[in-house]
């Protein structure tokens, strides 16, 4: 069966003022769905037709792997940000943080730092380790820690233009700033609990 | 040496309408300005401030490891826009003549197909990145592509045309539509110009 555009968890104006409508227009309409038909159209007919998007992403290269990946990456980084979202995390994920970095600032320093210096189309990404701790990870164009058995992601931030450039354009520490206060803490502190 | 950012040789909205003034103004002010701050911030204090930018980039390898990420993304992203917005012109677009015109239809076959590789190497870079006509040492023409801000001067290649396809390039007028920016870039391309870039001796 082929894939579909998952639904966004929240109205396309629900982001706003941080993030555009008209950047999710785009964002979700048109990229993230671009990615999902372009999927369906190279799996069809192969071994990979029928298997589950994770399995995909672990297991293809080349063309099959950059959409997959970006329809995982999409659907993930979505979920991450709420309308409700911003604060700061409480429970096990907070004192994680605190274990490795001392307070929840020099996290986002720590963070913002690593996702300001990634450069060209990428995405900065929250991961648990096997042994329990938090770390921060770059990855270039569709690459996700997905395929990364001993990590498992938290949350992440996605660095490709299109995902600020209608509203920020090339300043991305403030599409940052915009990030901060939308991140769903919730969705975070389920996928630490994993 | 102090690199700076290179001043257009035409004003922001004189590609318009297919590239904008915006996009333009921004490409040039902020992305192409920050490239060129962000050499002369690696370079600073170091051994190889007298370099110029060519040398940089061809020798790349020469450098010690801390600076070779940053001349590969700086000192390639000032390279790459400074040849941008040459090869570009409010009077371009159609094809070359003379020995260029030459060249591409005996390695191609024809403009045609030249055009038809050079769209499918704008087409098919995925993510950040650049297409490229490149000469070699042999002065044999080639299509290809790179990411990020690689330059085929590191590949010990000449570029003679590239396209940027990085979405800064066409996000504010084309949004995700890539091939319609690969298509309007072909009307303002300075051909004169490329051709002075093929015919030059290495």
């Amino acid at each position: 069966m082929a894939f579909e555009l998952p639904a966004l968890p929240y109205a396309k104006d629900a982001l706003a003022p941080h993030i555009s409508a008209e950047t999710l227009e785009y964002h979700y309409g048109k990229h993230h769905n671009t990615y999902v038909v372009k999927l369906n159209g190279l799996i069809e007919g192969t071994p990979f037709a029928g298997k589950s998007l994770e399995d995909i992403v672990r297991t293809s290269e080349g063309g099959i792997f950059n959409n997959a990946a970006q329809v995982w990456n999409h659907t993930f980084y979505w979920h991450c940000l709420s309308p409700n979202g911003g604060g700061e995390p409480t429970g096990a994920l907070a004192d994680a943080i605190n274990a490795k970095w001392g307070s929840f600032a020099a996290f986002k320093t720590a963070f913002n730092d690593k996702a300001v210096n990634n450069f060209g189309s990428s995405w900065t990404w929250l991961v648990k380790k096997a042994d329990g701790s938090l770390d921060i990870v770059n990855t270039s164009n569709a690459a996700t820690p997905l395929t990364d058995t001993s990590v498992t992601p938290v949350m992440t931030v996605d660095l490709w233009e299109h995902a600020y450039y209608i509203d920020y354009r090339n300043a991305r520490p403030t599409y940052l700033d915009a990030f901060w206060a939308l991140v769903n803490w919730k969705f975070a502190s389920e996928n630490f609990a994993k | 040496m102090n690199f700076t950012l290179p001043e257009l040789p035409y004003s922001y909205n004189a590609l318009e309408p297919h590239l904008d003034a915006l996009t333009m103004e921004i490409h040039h002010s902020r992305h192409h300005q920050t490239y060129v701050n962000g050499l002369n911030a690696a370079l600073d204090g170091s051994a190889y401030t007298d370099w110029p930018l060519q040398r940089l980039l061809k020798e790349i390898s020469a450098l010690p490891q801390p600076l070779q990420q940053a001349v590969r993304n700086h000192g390639g992203g000032h390279a790459n826009h400074s040849l941008f917005w040459q090869i570009m012109s409010p009077q371009g677009g159609g094809e070359p003549t003379g020995e260029l015109a030459e060249a591409i239809t005996q390695h191609f076959g024809s403009f045609a197909q030249f055009k038809q590789l050079f769209i499918q190497a704008a087409l098919s870079r995925f993510g950040s990145g650049w297409a490229w006509l490149v000469k070699d040492k042999q002065g044999k023409l080639q299509v290809s592509s790179s990411a990020n801000q690689d330059s085929p001067l590191m590949e010990g290649l000449t570029p003679i045309l590239g396209l940027d396809v990085w979405e800064h390039a066409y996000y504010l007028q084309y949004q995700n539509k890539r091939p319609d920016y690969v298509a309007a870039f072909f009307n303002v391309i300075n051909w004169p110009y490329v051709a002075e870039l093929y015919q030059e001796k290495q």
